[in-house]
């Protein structure tokens, strides 16, 4: 019964996802593509749920879905005009734009589909607690990620000076 | 859970090419970076789903995708600073108006 309510819930949460992404490329008003991409980063969120992944899906939605999806949402509206719909797009470039797409898309597919991964079952694991994500997060050892901690944390320190320094007014 | 790893794979190669469609056929500079952001958030689900499928007794793809949101944001808030500069400087941001320094 579980197994049934997990499968129905992942092929929402797919269809959202195809769905939602081809839509946020293809519509020709900017904030609705915005806020197609904030659903698909929810059901990406779902997808992390979904794997156990629970620290990562909370990630995902506060950093992705409440911090850049709002960034979006002001720029745009700072940028354009409410309403405002974008050109309509040359047969030339749309048709360019596909080929990249679809070709990309079935070579992927097809290498994908071929390809034989070993284990390739759900290892039921279970979730990891978050004692021990926090030591490997700040463990010096083999397997711990303290230096890209703060490599990240040196780099959010030069996006905020240089997000100041750009958008300041002179 | 009885779902194959292919069926993630699948869904996230959609929203990869889809992202890839979006940055070759938008003109608007924040519609390039929607589809960018797209591009990266099919990756972090690969990274994901080959961790818990392939190697579930380590960390190393959570990680991977933990850094890259945090990278992403980062680069956004750059880009979006970028982007309103030059909003103030030509009062457009579609790209092919963007030709002032290429001369």
């Amino acid at each position: 019964m579980e197994q049934v309510a997990g499968q129905i819930i992942f092929f929402l949460l797919s269809a959202v996802i195809v769905i939602c992404s081809i839509l946020a490329v293809t519509s020709r008003r900017i904030l609705r593509a915005a806020t197609y991409l904030l659903f698909v980063l929810f059901a990406t969120a779902g997808f992390y749920f979904q794997l156990d992944y629970h620290f990562l899906g909370a990630v995902q939605i506060t950093i992705y879905a409440g911090g850049i999806v709002v960034l979006f949402v002001f720029a745009i509206l700072l940028t354009s005009k409410l309403g405002e719909k974008s050109d309509k797009i040359s047969s030339t470039k749309r048709g360019w734009g596909l080929l990249a797409a679809i070709s990309g898309a079935a070579l992927c597919l097809y290498t994908l589909c071929t390809h034989d991964f070993f284990p390739s079952q759900y290892a039921a694991g279970g979730e990891w607690d978050m004692k021990a994500i926090g030591h490997m997060l700040m463990g010096m050892d083999k397997y711990q990620y303290l230096l890209p901690f703060e490599a990240i944390s040196v780099l959010l320190l030069a996006c905020i000076i240089g997000g100041i320094m750009i958008a300041r007014k002179r | 859970m009885e779902i194959p790893m292919i069926y993630y794979v699948v869904v996230s190669t959609i929203m990869f090419f889809a992202g890839v469609y979006g940055f070759v056929t938008r003109k608007n500079l924040l519609a390039i970076l929607i589809s960018l952001e797209l591009m990266l958030n099919a990756v972090d689900i690969n990274f994901v789903v080959f961790n818990r499928y392939l190697f579930p007794g380590q960390l190393e793809g959570f990680f991977f995708t933990l850094f890259a949101v945090a990278i992403a944001a980062a680069e956004t808030a750059i880009a979006i600073a970028i982007i309103i500069n030059i909003y103030r400087n030509i009062k457009n941001i579609k790209v092919d108006n963007l030709d002032k320094m290429k001369y």
